[in-house]
C-alpha cells in the first residue's frame, strides 16, 4: 500500500496542472476570442462610462424608473462591522432573504411592500415585486410586475400610460424557443430605453 | 401548475433518457480501455502521466489496495487545498486581496470540496481568490468527481467478474474519466455558458455607476469554467453565493435547462454502463426506472406545492396566480427567469444527485416542499445520484432488496449470478446506516447546544430546526445544499459538518469497496427457475419500497418535528 503514495502526491500535482492551470486558461483564451463582452460580465457602457451589466440587477428607487424585485443583499455596518445593514442590489454580496415561509420579518416586510406599492389603486400586486430574489441580483421583473407599474411611471415622466405599456411591451422577453423558462422584463434596459425617449 | 411547466418537466426526462444509451455506451468503451475518437489527443498525456507516476496501468488492485490508493489521493488533495487557502493572501491570482482562510473554515472547505460535498460556509465572492477558485476548487471539482465514478466501476467490477482477486486500477479509472469524459465536455461546456453571459476573466471586480448615479461593483471571474465542471461532476458548489440563482452562473433558462440535464448525465449513463458490463442492459434500465420513479415523485410534490403560494402573502392583496404575465406561486428565493416551474425541477434534481448547486433558495420553500430534498438526501442520493455515488449507493439497497426477497421465499439470494451471503449484506447495511447515524447524531447534538449552534440560526420555531436537520443531512450526504439562511462559518459548525462530509463519504465507500471484493471473487450462478429476476417491474417496486422503508423511514420522526410541524403550523396562522 506504501507504494501508492508515489501516484497520490504525482497525480495531485500533475492533475493540478492539468485541470486548474491548462484548461481553465484555455476556456480563457477561447472565450476572449469568441465572446469577449459576455466574458468581461456583459457590461454595459455609456458616454464611456461603465454604468452596469445588463445580467446584474440595479437598485432603483425613483418613481422616473421602474423598480426592481426587493433585493436581500447587506453590507458591513459602518458603525459596528459585526453586523450588517441592507444594500440592495450589491453586486459582490449576492444573497437571498433565507426566510422560511412562516418567518414573521418576511411577513412585515411583504407588508410594508404592499403597502408603500399599493398607493392608491385596488389591484393586487404581483407576487414578485414583494418577494425578495433568490441572488439579490434579479436583473429581471415579470409582465406584470412591470405593466403593475406603467401608471406611475408614465405621470413621473408625462407620458400616457399607453406609451409606456407600449415600450414595456417591446421589452419582454418570452421563453426560449418558446418553450424554455418564463417571460420577463429586463429592469436596466427597460430604464435604458425609458430616458431615450426624451 | 401550468401547462407550459409541466411540458418543460417532460422535455428534461425525454433528453435524460434519449442520453443514456449512447453516453452510457462511450463511458463503457473509456473503462475498458478501448479506442475513442479523443484517444489520439489524450493516450500520449496518460502514458506520460502514469510513467511519471509509476503507476503500471496493466497491473490491478484488490479492494484494499483500490481504496488506499483512492484514499490517499483523497489525503493528498485535502491537505494541498487546504495548504491554499491557508495562503491565498499571499499568492497570486488575487486581485481583491482577500485574506487567507481561518483554519476551521479551510479544514471545512477542504474536505468539502475532496468529499464532492461542497458545502460552502463561506460566501465565494468575498473570501475566495482566483487562484483559489481555479487551482484548487475547480481541480478538485474534476478529482472528486473522477473518484466516484472510479468506485462505481469498482462495484461493478465486483458484479461483473468471476472468481477474480481484483477490481480495476483506481489511477487508471480516475484519470480515463478525468480525460475521456470530464475534461472534453466542461471545455465546451463552459464555452456555450460564456456564450450566453457567464463571465471568464481574470480581471478585478468592475465599478459601475448605476442609472441613478450609485457605485455598484460587480463580481467577476473565472466563472465558466468552474461552472461547467460544477454542474457535471455534481459537486454544486457555487462561484458565488447565491450560486445558480446567480445571473452570472446561470444566466437564461437556456443554460438552466444544460445545468440541470448536466446534473443527472453521468448519473443516469452510469445504470447503462452497469447494464452494458454485467451483460444485460436491461439490468440497468431496472436500476434507471426506480431512479426515474423516485425522481418524478419528488417534482410532483414540490412543484404543485411551490405553485401554490404562501397563504399569509396572498391573504396581503398579493397576486400569486399563474397567468400569461406571470409564474406566480412562492417567489420568495426565486428568479423571475426561472419562475415555479425550473425552481421545482432544479431543486429535486440537485437532491436527487449529490449535486447541491441551487438556482433558488430552498430554506424559503413552502413546508412540504423544502421537505423533499432533504428526504432526496436522506434516502443517500441514489436518484441518479453524485457521478458514481448514486449508483453504488443504489446497488447497496439492491443488495438489501434481494436479500429481503430471498427471506421471503426461503432461498439463498442471488444478484446478478452472485450469491449474496452474510458478509455482502452486512457490509451494504453497515453503509446504509451510516447515514441515520451522523444526520440524526448531529442534529440531536446541535439541536441542544442554543448557545454555540443554534445562535447561527436565521429562523425560529421549527424552521429553524429544519435549517440544523437539512445542514446535517446535506454534509453527510455529501450534497451541499442548504437551508442557507444558517450563518454556518463559526469554529462548531465548520467542524462538525467538516466531520458529518468525512464519515458520509468515506465510512460509506470502505464497506461498499468490501462489497465489491468479496463479490468479485465468488463465481457465477447460472440462473434457474428459482431465480428473482432483477430487470423486472416486480424487482423495481421492492427495491423502491426497501429504499423507502429502510432508507426513509428512520427520518420520519425528524421530519416530523421540523417541516410537518412547520406545515400543521402554517395552515393554522402561526408565525415565528
Amino acid at each position: 500500500m506504501l507504494k501508492e503514495i508515489r501516484p497520490a502526491i504525482v497525480m495531485i500535482v500533475l492533475m493540478t496542472a492539468i485541470t486548474g492551470v491548462v484548461y481553465p486558461y484555455a476556456v480563457t483564451g477561447a472565450a476572449k476570442v469568441l465572446f469577449p463582452h459576455q466574458a468581461e460580465g456583459s457590461l454595459i457602457e455609456k458616454d464611456g462610462k461603465v454604468i452596469g451589466s445588463s445580467l446584474i440587477g440595479q437598485n432603483f428607487t425613483g418613481d422616473q424608473y421602474f423598480h426592481g424585485r426587493p433585493s436581500a443583499t447587506t453590507d458591513a455596518d459602518p458603525n459596528d462591522p459585526t453586523k450588517t445593514v441592507p444594500a440592495p442590489y450589491k453586486a459582490d454580496a449576492s444573497t437571498g432573504s433565507n426566510y422560511g415561509p412562516t418567518s414573521q420579518a418576511l411577513m412585515d416586510r411583504v407588508k410594508g411592500d404592499v403597502a408603500s406599492l399599493k398607493g392608491d389603486t385596488d389591484a393586487a400586486v404581483p407576487v414578485d415585486l414583494v418577494t425578495a430574489s433568490a441572488s439579490g441580483l434579479d436583473p429581471d421583473v415579470t409582465p406584470a410586475g412591470a405593466l403593475f407599474q406603467a401608471g406611475r411611471v408614465a405621470k413621473a415622466r408625462n407620458l400616457t400610460v399607453a406609451q409606456v405599456k407600449d415600450l414595456i411591451a417591446s421589452h419582454v422577453e418570452g421563453r426560449t424557443g418558446g418553450i424554455l423558462g418564463e417571460p420577463h422584463v429586463n429592469v436596466l434596459a427597460l430604464n435604458l430605453a425609458l430616458d431615450d425617449i426624451k | 401548475m401550468t401547462f407550459n411547466g409541466i411540458f418543460q418537466i417532460a422535455i428534461f426526462c425525454i433528453v435524460i433518457i434519449a442520453l443514456t444509451r449512447p453516453l452510457g455506451g462511450y463511458m463503457t468503451r473509456v473503462f475498458k480501455g478501448e479506442k475513442t475518437f479523443l484517444s489520439p489527443i489524450f493516450r500520449p498525456i496518460e502514458g506520460l502521466l502514469y510513467k511519471v507516476a509509476g503507476v503500471d496501468p496493466n497491473a490491478e488492485q484488490d479492494w484494499l489496495v483500490y481504496g488506499a490508493a483512492m484514499l490517499l489521493f483523497s489525503l493528498a488533495g485535502a491537505l494541498s487545498l487546504y495548504g491554499l487557502m491557508r495562503f491565498q493572501d499571499v499568492l497570486p491570482l488575487n486581485p481583491q486581496g482577500q485574506a487567507a482562510l481561518t483554519p476551521d473554515l479551510a479544514l471545512n472547505t477542504a474536505i468539502s470540496f475532496v468529499t464532492n460535498t461542497n458545502w460552502q460556509s463561506y460566501s465565494g465572492e468575498s473570501t475566495m481568490s482566483y487562484l483559489t477558485q481555479m487551482l484548487g476548487l475547480t481541480v478538485h471539482n474534476f478529482l472528486s468527481a473522477a473518484t466516484g465514478v472510479a468506485l462505481a466501476l469498482a462495484l461493478i467490477r465486483g458484479f461483473a467478474r468471476r472468481s477474480s482477486k481484483t477490481i480495476g486500477n483506481f489511477w487508471v479509472d480516475m484519470t480515463r474519466c478525468t480525460f475521456y469524459i470530464l475534461l472534453p465536455i466542461s471545455f465546451v461546456y463552459a464555452l456555450v455558458l460564456c456564450w450566453q453571459g457567464v463571465p471568464q476573466t481574470l480581471g478585478a471586480y468592475v465599478d459601475a455607476t448605476t442609472l441613478e448615479g450609485v457605485k455598484q461593483t460587480i463580481a467577476l471571474g473565472p466563472v465558466a469554467s468552474q461552472e461547467a465542471i460544477k454542474m457535471l461532476g455534481t459537486n454544486g458548489g457555487g462561484f458565488f453565493n447565491a450560486n445558480s440563482a446567480h445571473p452570472f452562473e446561470n444566466p437564461t433558462a437556456l443554460t438552466n435547462f444544460l445545468q440541470i440535464i448536466s446534473i443527472f448525465s453521468i448519473g443516469a449513463a452510469l445504470t447503462n454502463v452497469f447494464g452494458r458490463m454485467v451483460g444485460a442492459e436491461k439490468q440497468g434500465w431496472a436500476i434507471f426506472g426506480v431512479m426515474g420513479i423516485l425522481f418524478l415523485a419528488g417534482v410532483a410534490v414540490i412543484y404543485p406545492v411551490e405553485a401554490g403560494g404562501n397563504p399569509m402573502i396572498g391573504a396581503m392583496g398579493v397576486d400569486q396566480h399563474a397567468s400569461l404575465l406571470q409564474a406566480g406561486g412562492n417567489m420568495e428565493g426565486k428568479e423571475v427567469r426561472f419562475g415555479i416551474a425550473n425552481s421545482a425541477l432544479f431543486a429535486t434534481v440537485t437532491t436527487d444527485a449529490s449535486c447541491g448547486a441551487v438556482n433558488s433558495m430552498h430554506d424559503s420553500f413552502m413546508p412540504l416542499a423544502g421537505m423533499i430534498p432533504m428526504i432526496n438526501i436522506q434516502l443517500g442520493e441514489i436518484i441518479f445520484g453524485g457521478v458514481g455515488s448514486g449508483l453504488y449507493g443504489m446497488l447497496m439497497f439492491a443488495i438489501i432488496a434481494v436479500f429481503v426477497a430471498g427471506l421471503m421465499v426461503g432461498r439463498t439470494p442471488e444478484y446478478l449470478g452472485k450469491k449474496l451471503e452474510a458478509r455482502e449484506v452486512k457490509m451494504a447495511m453497515l453503509a446504509i446506516l451510516i447515514l441515520p447515524l451522523s444526520i440524526l447524531g448531529f442534529t440531536a447534538v446541535a439541536a441542544v447546544l442554543p448557545e454555540t449552534a443554534l445562535v447561527g440560526l436565521n429562523n425560529a420555531g421549527p424552521h429553524g430546526f429544519s435549517e440544523v436537520l437539512y445542514a446535517y443531512t446535506s454534509a453527510t450526504g455529501n450534497n451541499g445544499s442548504a437551508f442557507a439562511g444558517l450563518s454556518a462559518n463559526t469554529v462548531f459548525w465548520n467542524v462538525t459538518l467538516a466531520i458529518a462530509m468525512f464519515v458520509g463519504r468515506f465510512l460509506f465507500i470502505v464497506p461498499m469497496l468490501a462489497v465489491a471484493g468479496s463479490l468479485g471473487a465468488k463465481k457465477i450462478v447460472p440462473p434457474s427457475v428459482g431465480t428473482f429476476p432483477t430487470d423486472g417491474p416486480l424487482f423495481v417496486g421492492l427495491l423502491i419500497g426497501v429504499i423507502l422503508i429502510v432508507g426513509g423511514l428512520t427520518f420520519f420522526p425528524a421530519l416530523a418535528l421540523g417541516p410537518v410541524v412547520e406545515h400543521l403550523a402554517l395552515s393554522a396562522g402561526s408565525l415565528f
